[in-house]
């Protein structure tokens, strides 16, 4: 196992410092290791959960290779050929770990930005005393962007927060944790290859969640209830102005549907299982409230922005990999971690085999799968597929 | 898949947005239009050829659009006004975006209505008021739906023909738009 820094080195230096985990503390295992802590509700800070990280490594007695990173891997003879910065590896086999979010992606007018606006990442942000005083753009409401605009705002600056399409979910349903039900009711057991759209499904953003000890919702009414501005998806910069979607509206009805929709598959699994005694009465939430008029432009060079914050996504970065399995995208070709290579394969991707793959618990079941297939592809040295 | 019957073809379109995901050259159209000065703020407005596919494509007919001012604009109202073919544009692309993600969901329609308001301003146009823009200040659509869905699955048709709707991105986004003298 190479890892370019120490153990859990994404969680250690590329989130921010406030920053925990979406998913319940019981809900956070690996194989083997589950949470035996006093708050199985809470939700796992940064130290939290590279602490878990590393009782991991420690009892799978992973044979991990610390600061050793990859940067090249190309096919060769009888397998693949690796470069590290710690010398050169032969192997039959490569198991692609690197994760979905190597890279913030920022769209292509941040550079009409003007120069007196400072602009970040969420790699580069830790903690709001490191921005400017004055206003904020927080651009993206997926559950990154709601959790910056959020922090930001309670700092007392200004925060004006850009909405495209999002996910938006109540942080707790009839009493439970609302990823207990996406666990429970089997929304999350749904395989790779049963999903209507996967593309899609793969590329959905983060939902509007945030782990904090109050469980309290981070939806879009939270955060106006708060003081943030909402205006729609940054669609271009022209003559230093901001200019923004018209189609705000659109972008909430779409999310307050498919929330809908989903509260209703809750309730129906409720119903039909018998569940309804355990947890409390069907809720429903008040729509997405649309401001009275959202602002189309914003002037970026007037003062009223002194910052802007790209919660715009994430792509991973394959550029170390001399095997042509990328498409077109960026993305990695491969079928349910099967890589469209032979002997290469891929863990802990979006929707990898199943919708739970994009969660910490999910690699169990993921990883049992795809290893099975190496291990026969080794044993059997041929291209045996699926 | 589906037992509705709205008259779209989805699996055409289905089908043509696999083939185009590998081509994506064949997906470059360009609409056309030529426009005539009449006589007044009159015009006429020709629509015949387009290109896409890879080659040059044309309408079954040519379609000839008046536009003009209304009276109360001391004009002769031999057509509608441009700004109004913005709604024309946007009611007719939301329709058809609605027809066919309902014959893509298995919806069956009884009937569709759709009432759009532009609000609009004149003082913009008419240079009375620097403070006031051009366009539209804002547009309403009304759908009034029957169909074998519930209320929800109905407001969902809605919001997926505006998602996929080239119009209302048009009208919601801003356009890199080039004009000059041949």
């Amino acid at each position: 196992m190479l890892e370019r820094g120490e153990v859990a080195n994404s969680w250690r230096r590329e989130r921010w410092d406030s920053f925990r985990l979406l998913t319940p503390n019981w809900q956070t295992r690996l194989p083997g290791l589950s949470y035996e802590g006093p708050d199985p509700d809470g939700y796992m800070t940064m130290d939290e959960v590279t602490g878990f990280v590393e009782r991991f490594a420690a009892v799978s007695r992973a044979p991990v290779r610390t600061r050793t990173e990859v940067t090249s891997v190309r096919p060769a003879a009888d397998g693949y050929h690796v470069t590290t910065s710690r010398g050169e590896i032969g192997c039959r086999t490569v198991v692609i770990a690197s994760g979905a979010c190597n890279r913030p992606v920022v769209p292509p007018f941040h550079e009409a930005v003007p120069s007196s606006v400072e602009q970040l990442t969420p790699f580069d942000y830790r903690e709001p005393g490191q921005l400017p005083d004055g206003g904020v753009l927080v651009v993206g409401a997926s559950a990154t962007g709601v959790q910056l605009a959020a922090e930001l705002r309670r700092s007392g600056r200004p925060v004006i927060l850009s909405v495209g399409e999002h996910v938006r979910l109540p942080r707790t349903y009839r009493g439970r944790d609302v990823l207990w039900w996406m666990d429970a009711s089997g929304v999350w057991d749904q395989r790779y290859d049963e999903v209507d759209d996967l593309t899609r499904a793969r590329r959905l953003p983060s939902p509007q969640l945030v782990g904090t000890p109050e469980r309290a919702t981070l939806d879009l009414n939270a955060l106006t209830a708060m003081g943030v501005e909402l205006v729609g998806r940054w669609a271009a910069v022209r003559d230093g102005r901001a200019l923004f979607s018209g189609g705000l509206r659109n972008v909430f009805s779409l999310a307050d549907l498919k929330m809908e929709r989903l509260l209703g598959t809750f309730d129906e699994w409720a119903a039909a299982t018998g569940r309804d005694a355990e947890v409390g009465p069907p809720e429903r939430f008040a729509p997405t409230a649309v401001p009275a008029s959202a602002r189309l432009q914003l002037d970026l060079r007037g003062g009223e922005i002194r910052s802007i914050v790209w919660a715009t996504g994430f792509r991973p970065d394959y550029g170390w990999l001399d095997v042509p399995v990328v498409d077109e995208k960026g993305r990695l070709r491969h079928d349910g971690g099967v890589v469209d290579g032979p002997g290469m394969y891929a863990l802990g991707l979006p929707v990898l085999r199943r919708r739970r793959s994009t969660f910490i618990h999910g690699i169990e079941s993921d990883a049992r799968e795809v290893i099975d297939h190496l291990a026969r592809y080794v044993a059997q040295g041929s291209n045996i597929r699926k | 898949m589906t037992t509705a019957a709205n008259g779209v073809n989805v699996q055409a379109l289905l089908d043509a947005r696999e083939a185009l995901k590998g081509s994506p050259e064949a997906a470059q159209f360009v609409w056309r239009a030529t426009t005539k000065w009449r006589n007044g703020v009159h015009s006429t407005t020709t629509v015949k050829e387009y290109f896409g596919l890879g080659q040059e494509q044309s309408h079954k007919t040519e379609t000839v659009f008046d536009a003009d001012h209304p009276e109360v604009f001391a004009a002769e109202d031999n057509g509608i006004t441009p700004i109004e073919y913005l709604l024309v544009g946007l009611a007719s692309c939301l329709t058809a975006g609605v027809a066919s993600v309902a014959q893509n969901r298995g919806i069956q329609l009884r009937s569709v209505e759709a009432t759009l308001e532009g609000a609009h301003d004149i003082r913009g146009i008419l240079g009375a008021d620097s403070d006031v823009r051009n366009g539209f200040n804002g547009i309403k659509v009304t759908f009034t739906i029957d169909a074998d869905a519930s209320k929800q699955e109905i407001e969902a048709l809605v919001a997926q023909s505006q998602k996929r709707s080239a119009v209302f991105d048009a009208l919601t986004n801003p356009t890199d738009v080039t004009v000059e003298v041949a």
